[in-house]
């Protein structure tokens, strides 16, 4: 017999005006054409690009599938992408671990307990040529999720490209390279804000005149999302944090109707449709009207907000883990609805553990059933002209112009993240949402609803990375610095602490001619970290 | 501000009790251990953060001189075994082997055992309520 559960929660009355987006905004019963501004004549791919950058939406071109992954030796990782490749995945996106990511070699201490552990260890070319094995980097676009080192794991892959027999101008793909995030959220930082944004800024230089199909940032609000911003909090700080890119370049002399071409976003997508799929069109439309506006951006292609996105993170949840499979291809749909350019679906186990191939391969066709089987990819913004679509629209951008107005106030994103403002904000937001949660006033289904005993107990075992795996890392690492010219080596590190101490020179060729060099990741950080000192971290709560 | 006792609605459960939270290792995943220390700090205790990439023999030396009541850990990067096991031995060769430490982050079901094992007094995961970790913490500082 089938019984309503006792935990199934209320819902709200017609006429309740309480009823509100995660992101405060109060929703109307019924939307109408009085709740928007928007008159129907615009088209996608005209400015301000509300309805997508594309004319032709996805029909000129599918989002790419871009699976996070990597764990442990080069030599498993590179299996794994060839499993992916072999699967239909469009594009790679490399895991790196937290050494790689925060400038340590495998032998050192802080390293140890890390190595391998959330991604691939990449200390020096050697780990990248063998991460890269049998893999036509002119014919593969590459997403590197790195921060702190970007700067590095980019010149060695210019460096990988080289020694591949690959011309530089055929690379394709993606470094997160955006550090101004990894300050309020995602602490993989190294240097104080100021240099690191000149390794950013000469990042993208050397990039645009030297790899030009790739994009060498993605400006990334996913990571604060995830910490508990919300949605339009999230594109808000992230546009902040693009403008600050943006005059960061042009005081570094570059052209911003260059370089804004090559500027990219990435951020996470929850589970609220509508306010997802909004968020996209307002700040694709915001972002626009910003470079306009602010900079007189005319070149209709540096006005493209491209965007990619990742499904699941924090609204995944541990208890009943196979309810994430619904709840990621709900936040597909809004991704494709909201038209971003690249998509990472997050394995069903992920609140877990690093996923199994069997995950792994599910998250992978999520998006192929979006993709093939929905047909919502067939025609551009097909939400456009929706009254509640348009309303939230508007009222988000409205909202993120406000909130970027509160850091403007402040004294600028930068000024914000160095005394911690920024960061004890998220802390806040972040502490409402779980009280929230914990009070029953957001609901979350097999969290705090619809509970099962058992729950958890069908997650399986989470495998554990091989101790050998480490000690194969360290071995090989010891072999490198072994077998290199060890006098090179010295050479070009030098050249590389001359270059950063005048402000004026472009650090990229140096570390590229590091990294062929053999010198490692850890050895380069030390030599920058020796000019510049480390960020000091405002702890206040 | 908050007001004190968001989290748990009843008086003071952690009233003079000093805690450090701490991140070991590289992870920088910190906004769970930021939401626990406002949480503990809404509770009534006094709250010492760490920030983010500390070793464990800074965590041991600081829990030492601070002279806290309870050490809570935060790990998310799957590193937790190795870093538990360090700020256990740690905190012993400073004869502080006594302070209870929590642990918190992404911690499998089939490591549980072992870490109580070594020495850790309560596991949370991100889908516990805020009210009963820091009724747990309390049971264990009563």
């Amino acid at each position: 017999m089938l019984t309503a559960s006792k935990t199934a929660p209320e819902p709200a009355a017609s006429d309740d005006a309480t009823v509100r987006t995660p992101s405060g905004i109060a929703l109307p019963l019924v939307a109408t054409a009085a709740h928007h501004a928007a008159d129907g004549e615009e088209l996608p791919g005209q400015y301000p690009f509300t309805r997508g950058v594309f004319a032709d939406g996805y029909r000129g071109r599918l989002w790419t599938m871009r699976q996070y992954s990597g764990f442990a030796t080069a030599e498993e990782s590179n299996q794994r992408y060839k499993f992916l490749l072999a699967r239909g995945q469009s594009g790679l996106s490399v895991a790196l671990d937290l050494p790689t990511q925060c400038g340590y070699d495998p032998i050192d201490p802080m390293a140890r307990p890390e190595i391998g552990k959330v991604g691939v260890s990449l200390s020096n070319l050697a780990e990248m040529e063998t991460l890269f094995a049998g893999i036509d980097l002119s014919r593969i676009s590459t997403s590197f999720t790195i921060n702190g080192t970007a700067a590095i794991i980019y010149a060695m892959y210019v460096a990988c490209a080289d020694k591949q027999g690959v011309p530089r101008d055929k690379l394709t793909g993606t470094i997160q390279n955006d550090i101004l995030k990894e300050y309020v959220a995602r602490g993989t930082w190294i240097f104080p804000v100021r240099p690191s944004m000149r390794l950013i800024a000469d990042s993208i230089l050397y990039s645009n005149a030297t790899t030009p199909r790739f994009n060498p940032i993605s400006i990334a609000g996913a990571h604060v999302r995830d910490a508990g911003a919300t949605a339009v909090e999230e594109m808000a700080y992230t546009l902040a944090n693009g403008l600050a890119y943006v005059d960061e370049l042009i005081g570094r002399g570059g052209d911003v109707e260059k370089f804004a071409k090559r500027l990219s976003f990435f951020f996470y997508v929850h589970m609220d449709f509508f306010e997802e799929v909004c968020k996209f069109r307002a700040g694709r439309r915001l972002w626009a009207r910003l470079l306009r506006e602010r900079y007189g951006v005319s070149d209709a292609k540096a006005l493209h907000f491209r965007f990619g996105v990742v499904c699941g993170g924090s609204s995944l949840t541990a208890a009943q883990p196979y309810n994430n499979v619904t709840r990621v291809a709900v936040e597909t749909m809004a991704a494709v609805m909201g038209g971003a350019q690249s998509i990472f679906t997050a394995a069903f186990d992920e609140a877990l553990q690093l996923p199994t191939e069997f995950s792994a391969e599910l998250a992978l066709r999520t998006q192929q059933i979006v993709a093939y089987e929905s047909g919502i990819a067939n025609t551009v913004d097909p939400l456009g002209g929706s009254h509640l679509v348009e309303f939230l629209t508007d009222r988000m951008e409205r909202e993120m112009e406000r909130v970027m107005a509160e850091i403007d106030a402040y004294g600028g994103v930068v000024k914000a993240i160095e005394e911690g403002w920024l960061q004890a904000r998220i802390a806040e937001r972040a502490l409402e949402r779980k009280l929230d949660i914990d009070a029953k006033r957001t609901i979350v289904v097999g969290v705090n609803a619809f509970r099962r005993d058992d729950d958890g107990a069908d997650a399986g075992t989470v495998p554990r990375l091989d101790p050998a795996a480490t000690q194969d890392i360290v071995k090989k690492f010891e072999s490198v610095r072994q077998r290199r010219d060890t006098a090179l080596v010295e050479r070009t590190l030098a050249r590389l602490s001359e270059a950063a101490a005048a402000d004026r020179e472009n650090l990229l060729p140096y570390l590229v001619d590091c990294c062929h060099a053999y010198a490692t990741v850890g050895e380069m950080v030390t030599r920058l970290r020796s000019r510049w000192g480390d960020f000091q971290e405002p702890v206040q709560l | 501000m908050m007001t004190a006792n968001a989290a748990t609605g009843s008086p003071p459960a952690l009233k003079g009790k000093r805690i450090l939270v701490a991140k070991p290792g590289l992870d920088g995943h910190d906004i769970g251990a930021k939401v626990i220390a406002l949480a503990l700090r809404d509770a009534g205790a006094e709250v010492i953060y760490t920030g983010l990439r500390k070793s464990p023999d800074y965590i041991a030396r600081v829990a030492v001189e601070e002279d806290v009541d309870a050490v809570g850990l935060s790990v998310l990067s799957g590193s937790h075994r190795e870093l538990v096991a360090q700020t256990v031995s740690c905190l012993r060769q400073l004869d502080a082997g006594d302070i209870p430490i929590f642990l918190g982050g992404t911690i499998p079901q089939q490591d549980q055992l072992e870490l109580l094992a070594l020495g850790v007094r309560r596991i949370f995961t991100a889908e516990m309520a805020l009210a009963d970790v820091i009724a747990a913490v309390a049971e264990v500082l009563a």
